[in-house]
């Protein structure tokens, strides 16, 4: 396995309008990824699109930062839309 | 399923094709389930037994399509021809009956037979049995995704490494000679091709020969000189593995009759 470095799966459903993160594999290039996350993860109709992405080139936030980055936001109500009505018309938000 | 049958056509005619057919599928199918848990790592693992399922599927379709030829058939469906028939009752070519040996055996003896299905079932989904190319046009999109997985793995082989370049050249040593009994002709085959139902199998072996050969040297392999060639398996000879296939497949049905579970 020491030449088939981890790959991050994202599939977009029947109805989906993004792709979301499923899990992981391993592949040698990005053929075989894309193969592999149809083999293991569509399956059972669980998609119409497939992205992958190495895993090495995805920077995630750093865990300790959680406190600092995130919970700001917690006492800041005002800033999600419901304080709005929504015409019908306006079905993705 | 469409039960129009094409003008002069026999149907112990058709039976015969479709469990040509079939019985191509179910072996095939049932050497890929051997790696089932043991494939190379376990995403390639649920790769093979994914064809395998797919190929399991083609198998039903075409073995119950076959049983449902001739009034009173013993063999009444799919299943009673899986699991009821001996060794040389069987129709398949040798090449799928041929153990798996390492991936690289596996891998070369799948796209030899998916190129050949591809081209064979394209030629079908207009044959002049309606019931057949329905079928034909369903399989199709299957194997187009098996050939892109092991045209992809033949290249990656040939062109990897030291070892699974010789692996490769070796599991085309030994498995060549098997395909020319993909394309035989016989009297049946004419009948058929005679009637609208089954291609010119002389036209899918150039078809087949065109992309397999250039695949072939693009992945740095050597095709063996030509020499002895398999044949024997439209005839029901077959070679000694599929007695043991057969063992393993029908075990269930011939200890506990009717057993359903």
């Amino acid at each position: 396995m020491a030449d088939m470095p981890l790959w991050e799966v994202f599939i977009r459903n029947q109805n989906g309008l993004h792709h979301k993160h499923v899990g992981s594999l391993h592949a040698a290039d990005e053929k075989m990824a894309l193969q592999n996350a149809r083999d293991v993860y569509t399956r059972r109709k669980e998609g119409v699109s497939i992205w992958v992405v190495e895993s090495c080139h995805i920077h995630a936030s750093d865990p300790q930062d959680k406190a600092a980055w995130f919970e700001p936001a917690d006492d800041k109500i005002y800033r999600h839309p419901t304080f709005y009505d929504l015409p019908d018309e306006v079905k993705n938000i | 399923m469409n039960t129009a049958v094409p003008a002069q056509t026999q149907a112990a005619d058709r039976r015969e094709y479709a469990l040509r057919l079939g019985d191509n599928a179910l072996i095939l199918g049932q050497r890929l389930s051997e790696w089932c848990g043991h494939g190379p790592f376990l995403e390639e693992d649920i790769a093979l037994t994914n064809l395998s399922l797919d190929l399991i599927g083609q198998a039903q379709l075409l073995l119950d399509l076959a049983a449902s030829q001739v009034p009173d058939d013993p063999f009444s469906d799919a299943d009673k021809l899986a699991y009821l028939r001996d060794a040389h009752q069987f129709r398949n070519a040798l090449l799928v009956e041929q153990p798996n040996g390492d991936f690289a055996h596996t891998i070369l003896r799948q796209y030899l037979m998916d190129v050949h299905d591809e081209k064979l079932y394209s030629a079908l989904a207009s044959s002049q049995w309606p019931a057949l190319a329905d079928i034909a046009r369903k399989v199709l999109k299957e194997i187009r995704y098996h050939k892109q997985h092991s045209g992809d793995w033949l290249h990656r082989l040939g062109q990897g490494t030291e070892e699974s370049h010789a692996r490769l050249q070796k599991a085309l040593d030994d498995l060549w000679f098997y395909t020319p009994e993909l394309f035989e002709s016989d009297a049946l085959n004419q009948r058929l091709q005679e009637a609208g139902v089954a291609p010119d199998m002389a036209d899918i072996e150039r078809q087949w020969r065109s992309e397999v050969e250039p695949a072939i040297q693009q992945a740095g392999l050597r095709l063996p000189e030509s020499g002895w060639r398999a044949t024997g398996g439209k005839k029901g000879h077959h070679s000694e593995h599929l007695g043991y296939i057969l063992a393993e497949m029908q075990f269930l049905q011939r200890a506990y009759p009717g057993c359903e579970w």
